[in-house]
């Protein structure tokens, strides 16, 4: 169980820079872009082809994270350009990402695990470094090696890794071009008044949002040790469940704070998953049917929460009201028979 | 200043709703001047103002700022000459933004965005400043989402964002409609002193006869797309409703009786 969750939390921060990018066109640009589905799995197959063929990880991720942009500003131009309904810009993208992804691949999966990639070089450095030794011993010595995770060196690159992503888009979000980029989803009419080419804004922007996703696609298959060419069916989905739930349960107060909480988020949705899939009657096959359930979830709570409440409190005061019409008046009033 | 010569725009041509907005309008801006447009619902005013500032592109004619040939220069790239303010109050902020990154958007109309801080700390400043001199209770709320301000307050930002990077022409497009008679009072005062405080060269649209003949040196009424009279400055000042009213009956060869729309005071 305790190896699942340290599973579902690496996952997460790695699921977290797509989670931040879906909140880049959704929240900002509030544009709902279906193209994540297609430049996740392109950002992992540009990177495992270029890790097959001997590039470096490094490299091999930015690479992918550039891909992604390309995909992201094409949907941007449908849209803006081609006048494209941006749902529809989306889907098309999505659907010629597919075919795209298998022509890069060459074929619909590609093995990574003999290949060097960004965590068989960092575990190797990481091995020479004897850290895992002492984080061990406080389990050894409470006698619960079972519940510690056979490796720490991956959740601290992956907080690592989106503390800095996090950072960089927080800074990028506060600049002069990033406040004209909040503007554009904001009120478009305005800042176009003020000088701004909301068309170009859109394009860059998803552009940077599917960057993200990409680059989150291209670190998962390494983390995998596969690429597969369905692998981002229903990702725009995990996306939006990382943005609700951690808005829901963290807040968005300011910038910073919402993009802390889309990271959190995006943890948290894994290890929900994780706890779900514990359930006895759970077969691997429904992992897409509690990805559904939970971001309906995520959605309907808050709103029946407050149908509840004022149900609840309606109630109380009807009733109040009544008995006190009764003292006042000796009549009774009831609700009239209606069927 | 601002030149238009001979523009021409029809809404949906070729059909049987076809509209000529504007008929054949040709108008010049000196520098400093302030112009106030009346008019019916309907008789091309917002159309005018829409054609100066891009959102619509005419089917004929010129329009030159300076020496600059606009007349098919997109919005985005001639707002960098042109401020605006809208009718709704919610047009012109950014809601969900705060005080001092809409000013700082406003900011980015004449320089190019680029990676530097949007609201740098001198920035900061500046802006508490501009708002203390603006005479809005502003100064303290920086950090306050636009949204949470009352259709006045937001008004009054748009004003001020739109004027305190002095444009070389303000288009005001019946931007204290919306208000309440008190707070389109004040929004009225504060236009006057702004464009008094930066010589702005500005077209004023209203609804409001006296508000038209208030503000200004000059004045022009249009009906059903064409300019029908026109105030010059020594005119305007001995300019009253009732001259209003009779310069439309005038020009137009109909009463004005039923027209509410126009009569609004």
């Amino acid at each position: 169980m305790t190896g699942a969750l340290f599973g579902a939390i690496e996952s997460g921060l790695l699921y977290a820079i797509m989670a931040l990018g879906v909140y880049i066109s959704f929240r900002i640009l509030d544009f709902p872009d279906l193209t994540v589905d297609g430049s996740f799995v392109t950002g992992g197959a540009v990177a495992s082809v270029l890790m097959v063929s001997g590039t470096s990880p490094f490299l091999a991720t930015l690479a992918g994270g550039a891909a992604g942009f390309i995909a992201g500003c094409m949907t941007g131009f449908l849209h803006t350009k081609g006048k494209i309904n941006p749902l529809l810009s989306g889907i098309l993208m999505m659907i010629a990402l597919y075919s795209i992804n298998l022509r890069i691949m060459g074929r619909p999966n590609i093995p990574l695990l003999n290949e060097e990639t960004l965590f068989s070089q960092i575990e190797s450095w990481w091995a020479s470094t004897g850290i895992d030794a002492a984080l061990m011993t406080p389990f050894q010595e409470l006698g619960m090696e079972g519940a510690a995770p056979n490796t720490f060196y991956v959740l601290l690159f992956g907080t690592l890794l989106i503390i800095g992503v996090k950072k960089v888009l927080d800074w990028f979000l506060q600049t002069e071009s990033g406040i004209a980029l909040r503007a554009t989803g904001d009120n478009a009419k305005m800042i176009k008044s003020l000088s701004a080419n909301t068309g170009l804004y859109i394009m860059i922007g998803l552009g940077l949002s599917n960057a993200l996703v990409a680059m989150s696609g291209a670190l998962i298959v390494q983390y995998n040790g596969f690429a597969d060419v369905g692998l981002g069916v229903g990702m725009i989905i995990v996306g939006l469940a990382s943005v609700i739930i951690g808005e829901g349960v963290f807040g968005r107060k300011s910038i910073a704070r919402t993009t802390l909480a889309v990271v959190l988020g995006a943890v948290l949705y894994r290890i929900i998953l994780a706890v779900a899939m514990q359930l006895e009657f759970v077969k691997a096959s429904d992992l897409k049917l509690i990805t559904a359930i939970i971001v309906t979830g995520a959605l309907v709570i808050p709103t029946f929460s407050g149908q509840i409440k004022e149900w609840m409190e309606r109630k109380r005061q009807q009733k109040a009201l009544t008995q006190e019409l009764k003292q006042e008046r000796g009549q009774d009033v009831a609700k009239p028979q209606t069927d | 200043m601002l030149n238009l010569k001979q523009i021409e725009k029809t809404f949906y041509k070729g059909t049987p709703d076809e509209k000529r907005a504007i008929d054949n309008v040709s108008l010049t801006l000196e520098e400093g001047d302030f112009v106030t447009v009346i008019g019916s619902n309907g008789a091309g005013k917002s159309t005018l103002l829409n054609l100066i500032a891009g959102v619509l592109f005419p089917d004929q004619g010129l329009m030159a700022v300076d020496d600059l040939n606009m007349t098919y220069l997109p919005e985005h790239k001639r707002s960098k000459w042109i401020g605006r303010v809208f009718q709704d109050p919610m047009a012109g902020t950014a809601p969900h933004m705060t005080i001092e990154e809409n000013l700082a958007l406003a900011l980015g109309r004449t320089k190019k965005r680029g990676l530097g801080r949007g609201v740098s700390s001198s920035r900061k400043k500046e802006f508490k400043k501009l708002l203390q001199d603006m005479n809005v209770n502003l100064h303290d709320r920086l950090t306050t989402q636009v949204g949470l301000l009352s259709g006045g307050e937001r008004q009054a930002l748009s004003l001020l964002m739109a004027t305190f990077t002095e444009p070389r022409i303000l288009l005001l497009d019946e931007h204290t409609a919306a208000l309440d008679p008190a707070r389109a009072e004040h929004i009225t005062s504060i236009t006057r002193d702004v464009v008094d405080q930066h010589q702005l060269t500005t077209l004023m649209v209203t609804h409001d006869m006296e508000q038209a003949l208030s503000l200004g040196n000059r004045l022009i009424m249009m009906d059903e797309g064409k300019i029908i009279f026109h105030a010059d400055a020594e005119e305007k000042k001995k300019l009253t409703v009732a001259d209003l009213l009779e310069a439309f009956q005038k020009a137009r060869g109909k009463s004005l009786a039923d027209d509410k729309t126009l009569l609004q005071k």
